[in-house]
């Protein structure tokens, strides 16, 4: 016979003020096998769990019910106190009365009824708990980081020091990501590349680090401690091993009409192409969408005057698997190309950029050397005219519902660089609201206002068309409550960022889970920023939101943190809330394993005692390989003769949390 | 300023706009062809009705200056929809004065080919009930 305490949470108001925890606690009492119900303003703190401690201990509780906050917050506090007092962990169950009940309830009368019945729930179910215990499962001490720009450049380098093994994978023949492309960076205005080439050799370079340039992940099985990833190298077509970064090939290819992607499609690079100097790893690869030898069968050049004979027109794609105890999301953003735009001419005239060409347009390494020439006609632009947000805080089917939070900065950087380098210059800039919420940012907007004269007009753009050569701008100037036109030779639009496109395939891949607009999210908003709800999953950089560059490191370095800490470990505690089958009951069908998202279950044959004149008789039944089972459930709701369950969740336990609400 | 409460809902019910989503970024006031003719602009519209500040809106030429291109509501990030505001105040104005501005047996007889038919759609939307 089960003795149970019952233990009621006021939460301090967030309870209390909708449910009357003392008839909560008074129902509880009189239900079978409950010796103890009592109530306490913070079950969670220590005197409230020292409350627990003491009445496991005076009253020989064999079972024990918290009604309080949802278990994701305070199961394992709850867990650990009845251990300490000698109860077996999972003999404690949580009937949630806050997430369930107070907060979404007004009347106390209907509240305080059906706190009663979740708590009689969980009194059912507890009766039928048995104790469990967690097996352990290995760590594999090694990372991967998917995405390498700054922010997976980053978590690899602090993961690296602290003596861990890492990969970083990056679709791209470099990396880098998009900081490589920028030219100086706000609010400090020091050069992008300066900054980032140092972490990118260093990266390259690092004992623990191996770069997996031009790859991509193909699958990815496992779980926390104990991935195992399939990636993909796509074939440069160049040995990496043999190639010295002479660059000659890229000099020679007579196919120089692709565009460049590195300079935003705004001049054109050879078939074979290093990405931009700094590139790591220094070694080219052939588009083959390009090559004439690919298309043809004829040319061969770069083969000829490699004098390392580094290229390989043979070299296939390679596909490598690896065991990692840790997986980081690192895999940035893009910014939208505003073709949806009609009325801003974006695609009509070769002069509306995006803010991401503007960078390109201003770096020295970029299409025009680093002078400031419109794409039309290579004129230095005198009229400039900046538009902020664009696709950025609608709600329309053009738009992005949230603030892509850097382009009000990169706008001031802009127009402070431009008329830094020519100050004869005119600069407008559109805004809605000017966002500059970080440390010297409102200054650094000021300084393009006070100092370098910049005209913001708070208003935005209704249409872009050409007259006599010149861009008409026409918007409104709210404060001013006209509309006005503007000529210009040059208009910025500093468009939206979205996630990568392919984050919502790797994020299928890795079971992480998304918002709305493809970004990453956390396991808790506030206090688990860097983790992903997936165990062992975790993010950094843009693809968890947008942030800029200080903020991308800070990131990177915390998931970093979070990584060691993993790592450090020799084994995880599993989960004993595992599946297991009944070999009376299984028959064999293989349903289960179909339906099990972690390939956990197996089958065997095994012999089975018979009556009749055979007496053995072999049958095929499931097994569950309880180190990879996450106990999610699916294959017991799958089996058509009832032989799988869930420990913990079994079926008779949820059958009776439904007879004792219905009841 | 009950009876202007009153008239605020209805113009809202009748546009089926809800103008606290503006963001008064602006755009439709920079789109509008409209916007030297109206001395009330579209943006203003929208902050105006939210206010209940509606008399002056009624009182204004800008009701009839509005192309009702719907410019404006194509272009609004928001979804705010100006130029169903914009109807509703004149809608408001119609119908106090019991009369239409245009009867449809009054067509025919100011037909004309050249006339596009978005034209006669237009004016129905503007001057009748
Ligand atoms: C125009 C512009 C100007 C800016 N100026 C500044 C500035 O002055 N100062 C500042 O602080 N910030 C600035 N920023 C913001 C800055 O660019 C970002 O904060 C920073 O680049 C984010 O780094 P990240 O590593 O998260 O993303 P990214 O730089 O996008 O890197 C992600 C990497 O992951 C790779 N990847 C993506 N998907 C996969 C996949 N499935 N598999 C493998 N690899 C993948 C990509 O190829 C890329 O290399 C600017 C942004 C823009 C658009
Ligand atoms: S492939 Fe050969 S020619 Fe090309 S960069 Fe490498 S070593 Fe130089
Ligand atoms: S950061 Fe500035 S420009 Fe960018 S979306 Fe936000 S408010 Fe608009
Ligand atoms: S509908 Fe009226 S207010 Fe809106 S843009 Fe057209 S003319 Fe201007
Ligand atoms: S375009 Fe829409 S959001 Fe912007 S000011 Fe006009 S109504 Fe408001």
């Amino acid at each position: 016979m089960h003795k149970i305490g019952v233990f009621v949470c006021w939460c301090g108001s967030n309870i209390a003020a909708t449910v009357d925890v003392k008839a909560v606690a008074e129902a509880a009492s009189k239900e079978p096998c409950v010796v103890y119900a009592t109530d306490y303003q913070y079950m969670c703190s220590e005197s409230g769990q020292n409350l627990i401690i003491d009445a496991i201990k005076e009253h020989n509780l064999t079972g024990v019910v918290i009604c309080s906050c949802s278990p994701r917050m305070h199961e394992t506090t709850f867990r650990k106190a009845a251990q300490k007092a000698g109860l077996n962990p999972y003999m404690v169950e949580i009937a949630n009365i806050r997430e369930q009940c107070s907060w979404i309830h007004k009347d106390m009368a209907e509240a305080t009824a059906k706190a009663i019945v979740l708590a009689r729930a969980a009194i059912a179910k507890v009766q039928l708990n048995k104790p469990l215990i967690a097996g352990e499962s290995e760590v594999t001490k090694r990372c991967l980081v998917i995405g390498g720009g700054i922010a997976g450049i980053q978590t690899a380098l602090d993961v690296a020091e602290a003596g861990f093994p890492v990969d970083i994978v990056e679709k791209k023949p470099t990396i880098g990501g998009k900081m490589a492309q920028l030219d100086k960076t706000f609010p400090t205005l020091d050069c992008a590349a300066c900054i980032l080439t140092p972490r990118m050799v260093e990266a390259g370079a690092h004992e623990n680090i191996t770069l997996h340039t031009y790859s991509e992940v193909e699958e990815v099985s496992g779980f926390v401690g104990n991935f195992t990833v399939k990636i993909r190298k796509k074939a440069r077509k160049v040995k990496m091993d043999l190639c010295t970064g002479c660059g000659l090939c890229t000099e020679k290819c007579p196919m120089k009409k692709q565009p460049n992607e590195f300079n935003m499609g705004l001049d054109k690079r050879g078939a074979i192409y290093i990405p931009f100097a700094q590139a790591v790893p220094k070694v080219p690869v052939i588009d083959v969408e390009a090559c004439l030898k690919f298309k043809t069968g004829k040319c061969g050049i770069c083969s000829k005057v490699c004098t390392a004979g580094a290229i390989d027109y043979e070299q296939q794609d390679e596909i490598i698997e690896q065991k990692y105890g840790a997986i980081v999301l690192a895999t940035g953003f893009d910014q939208i190309k505003p073709t949806k735009f009609g009325e801003l001419g974006y695609s009509q005239y070769p002069d509306v950029v995006t803010s991401l060409e503007y960078e390109r347009l201003m770096n020295a390494a970029g299409p025009t050397k680093g002078h400031l020439l419109r794409p039309s006609d290579g004129k230095p632009p005198k009229e400039i005219v900046f538009v902020q947000c664009v696709g950025s805080r609608g709600q329309s089917c053009r738009d992005k519902s949230y603030c892509s939070k850097v382009c009000c900065m990169y706008t001031a950087k802009h127009a402070i660089l431009t008329k830094d380098h020519y100050p004869d210059t005119n600069i407008h800039v559109f805004y809605i609201d000017e966002r500059t919420p970080g440390k010297n940012f409102d200054e650094f907007y000021r300084r393009a206002v006070e100092q370098y004269g910049v005209d913001y007009i708070k208003g935005q753009v209704g249409k872009v068309y050409e007259e006599n050569g010149k861009l008409m701008v026409q918007g409104s100037d709210l404060l001013a409550n006209e509309q006005i036109t503007l000529a210009a030779d040059m208009v910025v639009l500093a468009a939206a960022i979205e996630p990568d496109k392919t984050a919502r395939s790797l994020g299928t891949m890795l079971t992480a889970s998304m918002d709305t607009n493809d970004f990453f999210t956390e396991a808790h908003a506030k206090l688990r920023p860097v983790e992903s709800p997936t165990a062992g999953v975790f993010l950094s950089g843009m693809c968890q939101g947008p942030k800029d560059i200080p903020e991308t490191v800070s990131q990177a370095g915390a998931a970093a943190v979070k990584v060691i800490g993993l790592l450090t470990k020799d084994k995880l505690l599993g989960n004993p809330c595992v599946a297991h089958s009944d070999e009376m009951l299984c028959n064999g069908c293989s349903q289960c394993a179909r339906v099990c998202p972690y390939g956990a279950i197996t089958y065997v044959d095994k012999e089975f005692r018979v009556p009749g004149p055979k007496r053995v008789e072999t049958r095929r039944v499931a097994v569950v390989n309880e180190a990879v089972c996450q106990g999610c459930g699916a294959c017991t709701v799958t089996c058509p003769s009832t032989a799988m369950d869930l420990k913990g969740f079994s079926n008779r336990q949820i059958m009776s949390e439904v007879d004792a609400i219905c009841k | 300023m009950s009876s202007v409460n009153n008239e605020r809902e209805e113009i809202l019910r009748m546009s089926g706009v809800d103008p606290t989503k503006c963001m008064k970024c602006g755009k439709c006031s920079g789109t509008c062809p409209a916007f030297d003719a109206m001395e009330y602009h579209p943006h203003q519209f929208v902050s105006m009705v939210n206010k209940g500040n509606i008399e002056p809106l009624k009182q204004s030429n800008a009701i009839w200056q509005c192309l009702s291109c719907f410019a404006c509501m194509e272009r609004c990030p928001r979804d705010v929809k100006p130029a169903k505001l914009i109807e509703a105040v004149r809608l408001t104005v119609i119908r106090e004065q019991g009369m239409n501005h245009l009867e449809s047996e009054n067509v025919p007889c100011m037909l004309d080919p050249e006339l596009p038919q978005q034209a006669i759609v237009s004016a129905f939307r503007k001057y009748s009930k």
